[in-house]
């Protein structure tokens, strides 16, 4: 994230436009792990590799169909929050 | 760099070879500890020079005697510290005690699910799990505790952190993730037995019980009488609706445009709330008293606990994370920017007395229970085994997450020690006394406070008045619990720093906003928890309570477990002596016994592990915690001073009934009097069980420890070994040896980013 590292076409402030917006990018994609937005993302992930791996053979829950799922097993297995 | 990795921990552990096609899933023991003995000139710079700033800052704050002390002081003294402590002492346990073995491969690795085990970048993960475990208990105790002055409570919450509270984390999250995430309960079952682990199932149970009633305490204290508060928090209710209704069926998993928008809606009720309280009908609906309040938390605590996850509890969740983190991080900038003076001393005239109006009893043990949460808190081994071991990537994160997320919250005590030693210490003791000393009114608070001969100590009853009326309040008189003197220290604070004084009010009921946000969480959270333990309990008995979708029996224990808080709750608020007073060293000894129990299950399983030079490491903080707790729980139950020993307090209010007095001590009725002696009976028997559940856990914990070293050892109970097939490194920034093999990992071509995480 340099600011002085112009392009030939006086880019100087594209790449730092670049910059800034890839560090927000980064804020976001932090913050969303950190909630736990980006769940569906990463059952996905696993199952597109246990496909990859031959070992799954149902197809993925549809978004909708996940998060219901993951409220819906919250509810036989509470976790607490501290005090 | 050899991958290939020694056994480490478990006795009967074989040496685990990993994949040799990969590119290495460990950096070698050795090459760590060289890269770690390397001093280079700019390092050794760097590490004195943080020493030096740190002893500075604890000169500043213990040595020197000017007048006021800058808050800035208490940052450096923090941070130095645990960072100290993190690269010293967190390390040593590391290696001396816990042994992680990256080429072991985790529980997100091995049962990988793509749902509950799933590994997770160590950077998130450190996030998560701080959320998880900060709520409203560090922002209390400290508050409460600066009755002593700010010096015994900033000691014990960064050392208590260093060597108890930040270990029992570390310790229970690395061997529940040696356990596939078994919770504390489960292995305390295993490594004590059935009588320890039941012992410790009881009294898991009714801690639980204790908190979650005391923290609802702390809610009404801050609500009652305060019309602005009572709307703005009840309106946290349909927003939580709203929004689990918005994920659920209008646009699921969109959960950062649900969360941003309920954000914003809960800065609407805040200022809302200031223009409804100032109406007449905004006065006739939510201007209530205290007791009403607590039935309104009671009955709302039974229907969230009962209602779908995905209707309240989950949303309300969103937002509590989204507040914690933007909440704690302005405060942070706030606090360094300002940088407030503070003029209470550092030892106030309490503390070596025990008899201070805020909370009775002795510097010790009463500091250290009176702040658990931030120091050491049990409660958060509940949360270390469970949910967060099932998503780490790899073991030697466990240091970086277990430990370092506990020195956060412990950073989050210390800036609620300055929000609140940063007010009028006059201010503070009207604010935090019960009514029954302060008479409830500014002239009479005025008069009581001035006349208690402290220094620095001369309000006027329009000071009083005009505080009262800068922050949107009928009146800040007594308003005990920690709460609202947070929120007065916060708003005081965040004033400076945004908006300035027109903004006071705003800031306070954002400060109380954002508490009860976090505490109505952790009630719905924690009956729900507790009801399971119940039905699981119950189960062993009658076994249809096994099952939890069984609607009767889920209804029938979630009532027991609300009735069991909520009995103690109403108590609490209709408490002659003042509630918070008496009820908070319940809170406090009933955490630290958590922590003891946590703490007496880890040295058993370090035992049987065969580490017993390195066991000090355990021993240590256990030993403090039980001495605390234990002489705490002996002053409440022997004690012959009233207001210290429940019993005596009892005899005394017992006999005054038996000769016919109609009015003793601040009780000025008959009726307020037997509310005393029932009191003071439940909250000793409380003691009494708590205190003998304890031991027993711990004797337990000690004979299993006897005779792990009798035989040198003992039998593992720790999942098999699987090797890895994935590298990550183990603190937030990679060193130059682990950018060595993530470049490896780079040219054979393979990602070794958790899922999601580009």
């Amino acid at each position: 994230m340099s600011l002085t590292s112009g392009g030939p076409d006086g880019g100087g402030r594209t790449t730092a436009l670049a910059g800034v917006r890839s560090a927000l990018a980064a804020v976001r994609a932090y913050l969303r792990g950190v909630m736990g937005a980006d769940a569906y993302e990463r059952y996905l992930e696993h199952h597109r590799a246990e496909e990859a791996a031959g070992r799954c053979a149902a197809p993925p829950l549809t978004e909708r169909e996940f998060w219901r799922d993951r409220t819906d097993r919250q509810d036989t297995d509470p976790q607490g929050r501290c005090c | 760099m050899s991958p290939v990795s020694r056994g480490a921990g478990g006795a009967s552990e074989t040496t685990l070879v990993q994949d040799p096609a990969l590119p290495p899933v460990a950096v070698d023991e050795s090459v760590l500890e060289a890269e770690d003995r390397r001093w280079t000139p700019a390092k050794i710079a760097v590490w004195v020079a943080l020493a030096l700033v740190g002893g500075l800052a604890w000169v500043m704050l213990a040595l020197v005697r000017g007048e006021t002390v800058n808050a800035i002081w208490f940052v450096f003294a923090a941070v130095c510290t645990y960072l100290i402590a993190y690269r010293f002492y967190s390390k040593y346990i590391e290696k001396q005690l816990l042994k992680p073995n990256d080429v072991r491969a985790t529980p997100a690795e091995y049962k990988a699910d793509g749902k509950d085990y799933v590994r997770t970048d160590r950077n998130v993960l450190f996030g998560h799990h701080f959320a998880a475990i900060a709520g409203a208990g560090p922002l209390v105790g400290p508050v409460l505790a600066a009755q002593m002055g700010y010096l015994p409570g900033t000691m014990w919450i960064i050392v208590g952190v260093v060597l108890a509270g930040a270990v029992q984390d570390y310790l229970v999250m690395f061997f529940s993730m040696r356990r596939g995430g078994r919770s504390l309960g489960q292995m305390a079952r295993e490594e004590l037995g059935v009588v320890g682990g039941t012992a410790a199932l009881l009294a898991t149970l009714l801690i639980m019980i204790i908190i979650v009633a005391i923290l609802a305490l702390v809610v009404v204290n801050a609500l009652g009488e305060s019309p602005w508060g009572v709307f703005s928090v009840a309106m946290t209710i349909p927003i939580a609706l709203f929004m689990g209704v918005y994920l659920r069926f209008l646009r699921p998993g969109k959960v950062m445009e649900v969360s941003i928008i309920g954000f914003v809606l809960l800065l609407a009720a805040i200022i809302g709330g200031g223009a409804v309280a100032n109406t007449g009908w905004g006065q006739a609906l939510f201007h209530l008293d205290r007791v009403p309040i607590a039935w309104g938390i009671i009955v709302y605590g039974f229907i969230a606990a009962v209602l779908p996850v995905w209707l309240l509890l989950a949303p309300r969740d969103y937002l509590s994370t989204f507040m914690k983190i933007g909440v704690i991080v302005l405060l942070a900038i706030a606090i360094v920017v300002v940088r407030p003076e503070v003029s209470v001393p550092a030892f106030s005239e309490y503390a070596f007395k025990d008899n201070g109006p805020v909370f009775a009893g002795g510097l010790f043990p009463f500091l250290f229970v009176t702040i658990a949460c931030g120091a050491l808190s049990g409660f958060h081994a509940l949360i270390s085994s469970g949910t967060t071991p099932k998503l780490v990537e790899k073991e030697r994160q466990t240091r970086f997450i277990g430990y370092g997320g506990m020195l956060m919250e412990s950073f989050v005590a210390i800036m609620a020690l300055v929000a609140a030693v940063s007010i009028d210490r006059g201010l503070y003791f009207v604010m935090n006394s019960p009514a029954s000393l302060t008479g409830g009114t500014v002239e009479t608070a005025a008069a009581w406070v001035n006349g208690l001969g402290l220094a620095g100590v001369n309000v006027t009853p329009e000071f009083l008045a005009g505080t009262a009326q800068s922050v949107g309040e009928p009146s800040i008189v007594s308003r005990t619990g920690g709460a609202p003197t947070l929120a007065v220290g916060l708003s005081h604070i965040m004033q400076q720093f945004i908006g300035g004084a027109g903004l006071a009010a705003f800031w306070y009921h954002f400060a109380i906003m954002f508490e009860a946000l976090f505490i109505l969480t952790a009630v719905d959270a924690g009956t729900r928890v507790a009801r399971f333990m119940l039905q699981d309990s119950i189960g062993n008995v009658i076994p249809k309570f096994k099952d939890t979708s069984w609607r009767p029996g889920a209804w029938l224990c979630t009532a027991i477990m609300v009735a069991g808080w909520g009995y103690i709750l109403i108590l609490g608020v209709t408490d002659p002596l003042g509630g918070i007073n008496t009820f908070f060293p319940l809170f406090g000894i009933a955490n630290q016994l958590l922590a003891a129990i946590a703490l007496a299950v880890c040295l058993a399983i370090a035992a049987k592990r065969g580490t017993f030079r390195h066991l000090w490491i355990v021993a240590l903080p256990l030993a403090f915690a039980a001495v605390v707790t234990i002489t705490a729980s002996a002053y409440k139950i022997f004690s012959l001073v009233p207001a210290v020993g429940y019993f005596a307090q009892n005899a005394a209010f017992s006999q005054a009934l038996a000769d016919g007095k109609t009015s003793f001590g601040t009780a000025r009725s008959v009726a307020a009097m037997e509310a005393v002696v029932r009191n003071t009976m439940v909250q000793g028997v409380l003691s009494v069980v708590f205190v003998v559940l304890a031991i027993i856990v711990i004797i337990t914990a000690l004979i299993a420890t006897m005779r792990a070293f009798r035989a040198g050892g003992g039998d593992s109970t720790e999942d098999p070994a699987v090797p890895s097939r994935v590298y990550a490194p183990s603190g937030p920034v990679p060193t130059a040896t682990e950018r060595a093999v993530l470049d490896e990992w780079k040219a054979a071509g393979i990602s070794t980013v958790p899922a999601a995480h580009h």
